[in-house]
């Protein structure tokens, strides 16, 4: 098959279908619907053997994946904003399963006021809930990830499911070569659906009784285990597939020109990109600065995120939505992690972005480049929150 | 503690179904499905639709296990004769 031009979008639904998905129920909400749409469309063309169901909302959309996923089935969803707020009982039912299931996540604000531009608030807001969750930043990615997570959920050691985060737009709506690789390469690659258990009618469990304290306490512990395994089958799962299709991202984080680097900005998602090319051009400027891409934010790279920054002068975190009342969520976790160490960097919180303002690499060069300039200035200091209106230009 | 369902090393929050697990619902009846057989047809659509599969199909018809059986009345709603009666407990 070799290169098509795909959306973020299609690329996933292109993943979906190399990955054999047997059943997929969605609910349409902009602007993940493409996806559905696309699979849907291959499914009537006969390209995919696979059960579209069609819900009335996306509570039953993620109900009928997992059902689907316990009968014993490779179960796909997908989803946004409001549509992922309303799913998220069903999250905490899938994960406290224990059922792998991938969804994937079209990053979008959340209202009011209606917004449907990128944003990170949903996909922040599942990070209790028990499910692996990650950011692709470009339309490759999106297609490598959801390919990656079905390895990755369905391993003997996690038995977690998994969100893919693509940001709307910026990665849904915008064609980029893909590589989709060849059917019978990912039938090597990726073996026949593993799973704890099924229930079924030679299989007869019921499952979400009612569990005394202990126990409930227990299967919580259970979870966290899974949690910390997952961190090793990620960073594993990336390594193979670098290695059976040559392209591997650098696990749970990517470090970018970070090892010589005095100064980093951690970010999720598609402007990572963007920060890349602002770093190489500050660089230029004599700005020796890196970019920490956090892939993951469940399960959260501590030890990795303490190695990339031990010895930085200043880590500086850019955050694409907001914890009313405390920070930005990325830079509550990546601040929380420096603070283990007896010398913190410098830290600051940026917001920027949210509702989908346009960041773009200039952007980001004059928030760096601010950044470092007050440390070495004033010294260490924390400030967890900077908001960033972006300039006019 | 020893009956909780582990699977290669996973606590799992499932149980093994078993008969009266819950105990004898037919007592949490208020009302009663009463089948008068000189009405029914066979259709099975109560057999079919009764949320707790305490009506089996038997050579003299459908027959309702009154010890499970909680009274929902979803049998007699959608029996296409109205061939059974719902009616109070005393
Ligand atoms: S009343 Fe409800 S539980 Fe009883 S037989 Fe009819 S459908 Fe089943
Ligand atoms: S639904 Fe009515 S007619 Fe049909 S089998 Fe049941 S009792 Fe008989």
């Amino acid at each position: 098959m070799g290169i098509l031009t795909l959306t973020g979008n299609y690329a996933v639904a292109w993943a979906v279908k190399r990955a054999r998905v047997q059943v997929v129920a969605a609910y349409p909400i902009t602007p993940q619907t493409t996806i559905v749409e696309k699979i849907s469309q291959m499914v009537e063309n006969g390209e995919m053997n696979a059960k579209l169901i069609r819900v009335e909302s996306e509570h039953s959309a993620l109900a009928a994946t997992f059902g689907a996923a316990i009968g014993g089935a490779r179960a796909f969803t997908a989803t946004a904003s409001h549509g992922l707020l309303y799913m998220h009982e069903v999250l905490w039912w899938t994960a406290g399963a224990r059922v792998p299931v991938v969804m994937a996540v079209v990053t979008r604000a959340i209202g009011p006021p209606w917004n449907i531009w990128t944003d990170h608030s949903d996909i922040m807001d599942q990070r209790d809930t028990g499910w692996i969750i990650s950011m692709a930043e470009d339309n490759q990615e999106a297609f490598d990830l959801t390919l990656q997570a079905f390895r990755i959920t369905e391993d003997n050691d996690v038995n977690l499911p998994m969100i893919v985060g693509l940001d709307a737009f910026i990665l849904s709506h915008t064609y980029a070569p893909v590589d989709v690789l060849e059917q019978e390469d990912v039938d090597k690659w990726l073996p026949p659906r593993k799973q704890l258990y099924v229930i079924d009618p030679e299989n007869r469990y019921s499952m979400g009784n009612i569990a005394y304290p202990k126990d409930y306490m227990l299967m919580r512990y259970d979870i966290e285990r899974a949690m910390e395994r997952a961190k090793k089958i990620i960073e594993k799962v990336d390594r193979e597939y670098g290695e059976y299709f040559g392209r591997s991202y650098g696990g749970l984080i990517e470090c970018y020109k970070c090892s010589d680097a005095k100064y980093l900005v951690a970010l999720m998602g598609a402007w990572a990109g963007d920060a890349k090319e602002a770093v190489d051009k500050l660089r230029e400027n004599g700005y020796n600065v890196g970019v920490m891409r956090v892939r993951f934010i469940r399960p959260l790279a501590v030890e990795k995120i303490l190695e990339y920054a031990s010895g930085k002068k200043g880590v500086l975190v850019m955050d694409r939505s907001i914890s009313f009342g405390s920070a930005g969520p990325l830079f509550i976790e990546v601040s929380s992690i420096l603070s283990m160490n007896g010398k913190p960097p410098a830290m600051k919180g940026v917001l920027a972005g949210i509702g989908g303002v346009d960041v773009g690499y200039r952007d980001i060069m004059d928030i760096i480049s601010k950044f470092v300039d007050e440390v070495e200035e004033r010294g260490w200091f924390v400030k967890r929150q900077e908001w960033f209106f972006s300039h006019k230009r | 503690m020893s009956n909780l369902i582990k699977i290669k090393d996973n606590i799992l929050p499932l149980s093994v179904t078993s008969e009266a697990a819950m105990g004898k619902t037919g007592s949490w009846r208020t009302f009663k499905p009463v089948i008068d057989y000189s009405k029914c047809i066979n259709c099975y659509l109560c057999w079919l639709y009764c949320p707790f599969s305490v009506i089996s199909k038997s050579e003299d018809g459908v027959v309702i296990d009154y010890e499970y059986c909680k009274g929902c009345g979803i049998c007699a709603d959608v029996c296409p004769v109205k061939a059974i009666a719902f009616i109070p407990e005393r």
